[in-house]
């Protein structure tokens, strides 16, 4: 097999190892801020739900949880699962798992930031929404961006946990030539992949922080 | 209209079992500086921010220009009007912070227009007008473009003023202003309330500064464990035979 052949293979598994990563975040930044709302809720009900909720997403392994996700609907409930539903599983348990997380590093923001600026806004008359979306948030993504590039860069490197459900991202292509050609060099191109892709997320990652330095 | 811009009637606050304020009654004109001083713990923040809402009082009674927003019921305890209705009655106030609270994300200018655009609807070109007014009162002007972090403490503290005036309060309150401050600062603080003072701005002020509260105060409130143990005209207080008013004005004579 050609060294080029081998590329375009490993090629394809990193196209769907972006996939994983970007509808990941897509929808686990959100959601996780929905469940620090939870958690930090007035409610005891709907926070003891969220504290539950996010204890069981940290406490168990990533990878355990996406066959559950995977393979639950057919073992509890015996419904016949489709060959594509691989990729819709690995998209669920990647977003819950990383939601639990970001929703910690929320809490961790909105919780440092001073009550001066909540009673400042409620003197001036912003209402709750307002006082939210523009005066706490933006301060406190300042404040977790650090705590979210740690996050962002483990994503990177954990999907490719997919390979238990067999996606064929990245780690599952490499895995697959270096048995087949029994050959290094699979791994040490998906290393170097692995790397020059958190290197880019570090750079965004700064940028932002950088972007957003003209206050402190 | 009416003349009585605030009135306080026979509040009493407690947090847990320590009561913090028992029975305090006051009442603020139109145009009248109220100076309330006291040591430390003996209620003056705690009605003040009972005053702005920031604190749910007990027992008692609040009004601004006539309109209630804190009805006693027959038992005395406080019965708030709706949500809606405090809303209204909260443009009546204004409230500067011991330690500023500016938004640090937004420029000076924004920190002083975003209210008055977002809240109170006003157009941005007549909002920036009149902030820059404001500033240029607070002898900052060349400041509009800076980040709180930039300026000095006293800087900050006047930004924190034009913010308060700018949603043209009746009422403006003042939290301590100038204990987060060094004696420098303290002077430029002053002068820009008595300023106010002079333009006839309705305020309400706890303070540690007692000779400026005997020279810009047309009354003062002396606290001592949440009641009013002397209130007077300077003259009035200053000269009183109140022990406890002595001794507290004595430990300010001594050093």
């Amino acid at each position: 097999m050609s060294f080029t052949t081998m590329l375009s293979q490993l090629g394809d598994g990193m196209v769907t190892t972006v996939w994983i990563f970007g509808l990941t975040l897509i929808f686990s930044l959100p959601l996780g801020l929905l469940v620090t709302f939870l958690r930090m809720s007035k409610n005891g009900l709907l926070r003891n739900i969220a504290k539950f909720y996010i204890s069981v997403m940290r406490g168990t392994p990533l990878m355990l949880q996406l066959m559950v996700v995977y393979f639950g609907p057919y073992y509890l409930f015996r419904i016949p699962i489709a060959r594509s539903y691989r990729y819709v599983a690995v998209i669920i348990g990647f977003v819950l798992n990383y939601a639990a997380y970001f929703a910690e590093i929320y809490r961790s923001g909105i919780e440092s930031m001073p009550v001066g600026q909540y009673e400042a806004a409620q003197l001036l008359g912003y209402n709750k929404v307002q006082t939210f979306f523009l005066i706490i948030l933006p301060q406190v993504i300042k404040r977790i961006l650090p705590a979210i590039t740690n996050e962002v860069i483990t994503l990177v490197k954990d999907t490719s946990l997919a390979f238990v459900i067999s996606v064929a991202e990245m780690f599952t292509a490499a895995k697959a030539l270096a048995s087949s050609q029994t050959s290094m060099v699979p791994y040490v191109a998906a290393g170097i992949f692995y790397y020059v892709f958190n290197f880019l997320v570090a750079t965004v990652m700064e940028y932002v922080e950088k972007k957003l330095s003209y206050y402190r | 209209m009416n003349e009585n811009y605030l009135e306080i009637k026979h509040i009493k606050k407690s947090f847990g079992s320590l009561e913090v304020l028992k029975d305090i009654s006051l009442t603020v004109k139109k145009g009248e500086v109220l100076a309330i001083i006291g040591p430390s713990g003996s209620g003056k923040s705690t009605l003040l921010r009972c005053a702005t809402f920031l604190e749910k009082m007990d027992c008692g009674s609040l009004s601004y220009l006539g309109q209630e927003a804190v009805k006693a019921g027959e038992d005395g305890k406080s019965i708030y009007v709706s949500q809606g209705e405090l809303k209204k009655i909260r443009t009546n106030f204004g409230l500067v912070f011991q330690n500023f609270n500016l938004f640090p994300h937004y420029s000076v200018l924004k920190n002083i227009i975003d209210a008055p655009v977002r809240v109170q609807k006003r157009k941005k070109e007549e909002a920036i007008q009149e902030a820059r007014e404001l500033l240029r009162k607070m002898g900052i002007s060349d400041k509009e473009n800076c980040y709180p972090y930039q300026l000095s403490g006293g800087q900050q503290q006047r930004v924190s003023i034009a913010r308060a005036l700018a949603l043209r309060p009746n009422v403006l309150f003042f939290d301590e202003p100038t204990s987060a401050l060094d004696p420098e600062l303290t002077g430029e603080i002053l002068k820009v309330i008595k300023d106010l003072a002079a333009e006839h701005m309705t305020m309400v002020i706890v303070t540690h500064e007692m000779n400026f509260a005997r020279n810009v105060a047309d009354y003062i409130i002396f606290m001592d464990g949440g009641v009013i143990a002397e209130e007077g005209t300077p003259e009035q207080l200053f000269s009183s035979d109140n022990p406890r008013m002595k001794e507290f004005l004595g430990k300010f004579n001594e050093v």
